[in-house]
């Protein structure tokens, strides 16, 4: 997958194993972290994923049993449809939002300071509090949008009990987080170099052309950190849809939302692992859900040649 | 100690305080109207949550499910507050909050410096590559780690202890590594070279010169990792089984686990929740947007 890097043999010198020995101290409990709570638990998740594990006793050899369970369980391709589904909306306009944010707070605009606050503080109020916020506005009995809606005679929308609707808001809560990266993109249309705008005006560029010839392609490096990162985020969605559902506390429910349509990856790998103690399945989905995000990952890197722009140097 | 003790002036991790180039200097006065309309429009939108989560705090019931529903409330029931933290056990959930918080803090703060030293004050061959291993696993996605991770921790018998979601913290987070990291880069050299000709060893040189350099960035490390912590929900729910070491965002369930929702009683739980962060936002807002935009302009 990772092209794997080519060590030259280097011969080291005195000096450079003194400071090695000067550094290992510095960076050891992030080396003894990273083996202990990420390559271990992806290796052994490769080894339980091989098994049937109910979480106690001893797991019992299963060959490929969970991979070939896995492509025949209609809920497995639901829950990644809708994880799929969720992240081609969610990441897209993500960006389209906090680029719209970045250019409008860029304008010589002199109270700027107090709409960078309004449009951060959502993305660092802790997720299930805005998931229990959007349970009360979207209410289809007494909620604030739907009573926006009908202002505009606009039919109210079951949002969270109709399965056409519930992914849609949860997309919308999710551009709630837009104010970050609004504010990275503001960083970047900052460090535009006034010139170019100026010598393009002289050229009778209007401002459409001036976004899509100068502004766009100096901050595509941004938007593919951007596209790269929020994509493996996105296919990580699960405390809304669990919040939104009433995850435990649901007694009986058995779908996640209407007609299963919450019914996330990383959710249903959560009922897996610690609802139905089926371990080895859970650690099967596990892997499949880190080889999609390398997949997805350097798909979109591998796309950023046709599309992102890299000033000479 | 006698090195460079003049150095008070944080070195540039401010992004935000530069005085900016406005590309549209000297526009319009319409065209700046137009933004400022959008501005007002978007601001209004990302901060109604806020609103409408006080709003419906301070109702009864009855208001709460009224249609259409007030725009405030018109009989103000501050007894909602009360009620919320006596109707679930609204004081352990905080406690557990707060050491879980605390905790993840404490190693955030103390971990993340030493690791990023590591990775910039010192040459050792081998050393970029290898920081490459921990930015990339910034894109790991954490539930690839969750089956196993939860089985480790259990035949560790830490299931139901705060030990899975603080003793992690201690060995340090990429994302927290490459924004102390970039700090690091960015103070000269001299100064920790002087202190070793004055006999300083490489950990003095971090605790008594680097790190007096550092506060700022470590203040941003230790405001993402307390807001991280607070708003944590993924882990707790995994780890911790037993109610009475519930932190408040899995303890909120507790508040629809009727037939009836007592969504005012939520709304105010959630405000209580909410206020704390929202101080911390304003208190050190400009810790924050700097943060956000470490290595923003390298993208």
């Amino acid at each position: 997958m990772i092209a794997a890097p080519r060590l030259r043999r280097v011969r080291l010198n005195e000096q450079d194993w003194r400071n090695v020995r000067t550094a290992l101290p510095f960076i050891a409990p992030w080396i003894i972290g990273f083996l202990a709570f990420t390559v271990y638990p992806i290796v052994y998740s490769l080894y339980l994923s091989f098994t049937h594990y109910s979480g106690f006793g001893d797991a019992t050899a299963a060959g490929l049993a969970n991979y070939q369970h896995m492509a025949k369980d209609p809920l497995f391709w639901q829950s990644l449809n809708n994880t799929l589904y969720y992240t081609a909306l969610a990441v897209p306009i993500g960006v389209v939002v906090a680029i719209a944010l970045a250019l409008m707070m860029n304008q010589n605009v002199r109270e700027v300071a107090i709409y960078r606050a309004a449009f951060y503080l959502p993305s660092i109020i802790p997720l299930f509090a805005l998931t229990f916020i959007f349970i009360v506005l979207l209410n289809p009995g007494f909620g604030f949008v739907d009573f926006v809606l009908g202002l505009f005679n606009i039919p109210a929308v079951n949002w969270l009990g109709d399965a056409r609707w519930t992914r849609l808001s949860v997309v919308l809560l999710a551009q709630l987080g837009a104010g970050g990266p609004a504010l990275i993109f503001l960083a970047g249309l900052r460090a535009v170099p006034t010139e170019l705008y100026e010598s393009a005006v002289l050229d009778g560029a209007g401002p459409f052309r001036r976004f899509y010839k100068i502004t766009l392609p100096l901050i595509s490096p941004v938007i593919l950190f951007d596209l790269i990162y929020g994509t493996i985020l996105g296919i990580q969605i699960f405390t809304p849809a669990f919040v939104l559902t009433g995850g435990t506390s649901g007694g009986g429910a058995y779908t996640a939302g209407p007609e299963n349509s919450l019914l996330f990856y990383v959710y249903y790998l959560y009922k897996n692992a610690f609802q139905y103690s089926d371990m080895g399945y859970a650690s099967a989905m596990a892997w499949v859900l880190f080889v999609i995000s390398v997949v997805l990952a350097l798909a979109i890197m591998r796309s950023s040649r046709y599309w992102v722009h890299y000033e000479a140097s | 100690m006698a090195v460079a003790p003049k150095i008070r002036e944080a070195p540039p991790l401010a992004i935000a305080r530069r005085p900016s180039p406005r590309p549209w200097r000297g526009v319009s006065f319409p065209k700046t109207l137009g933004a400022r309309l959008g501005l007002i429009v978007a601001a209004l939108l990302f901060l109604l949550p806020f609103y409408w989560m006080a709003n419906s705090a301070l109702k009864n019931l009855q208001e709460l499910s009224a249609f259409p529903p007030t725009l405030w409330p018109h009989v103000p029931a501050f007894e909602n507050f009360v009620r919320a933290v006596t109707y679930i056990p609204f004081g352990t959930f905080l406690l557990n909050s707060v050491i879980l918080t605390t905790g993840v803090t404490i190693g955030s703060a103390i971990s993340n410096p030493l690791i990023a030293y590591g990775f910039s004050r010192i040459k050792w061959p081998g050393r970029d590559f290898v920081f490459g291993i921990v930015l990339a696993s910034i894109f790991l996605p954490f539930p690839v780690l969750i089956v196993a991770l939860f089985d480790i921790f259990a035949k560790l018998h830490w299931i139901d202890t705060f030990l899975p979601i603080i003793v992690p913290a201690f060995f340090g987070n990429p994302f927290f590594i490459f924004l102390m990291r970039q700090f690091f880069m960015g103070l000269p050299s001299e100064i920790s070279e002087q202190a070793r000709i004055d006999g300083a060893n490489e950990f003095q040189v971090f605790l008594r010169i680097i790190m007096p350099l550092a506060k700022p960035a470590v203040a941003v490390v230790i405001i993402f990792a307390a807001v991280q912590a607070w708003g944590e929900f993924l882990a707790p729910l995994l780890y911790l089984q037993d109610e009475s070491k519930y932190p408040l965002s899995i303890g909120l369930q507790f508040y629809r686990q009727e037939h009836h929702a007592s969504y005012n009683l939520l709304m105010a739980a959630s405000t209580l929740i909410v206020l704390p962060v929202v101080a911390l936002f304003l208190a050190f807002q400009r810790f924050f947007i700097e943060g956000i935009t470490v290595g923003a302009v390298k993208g």
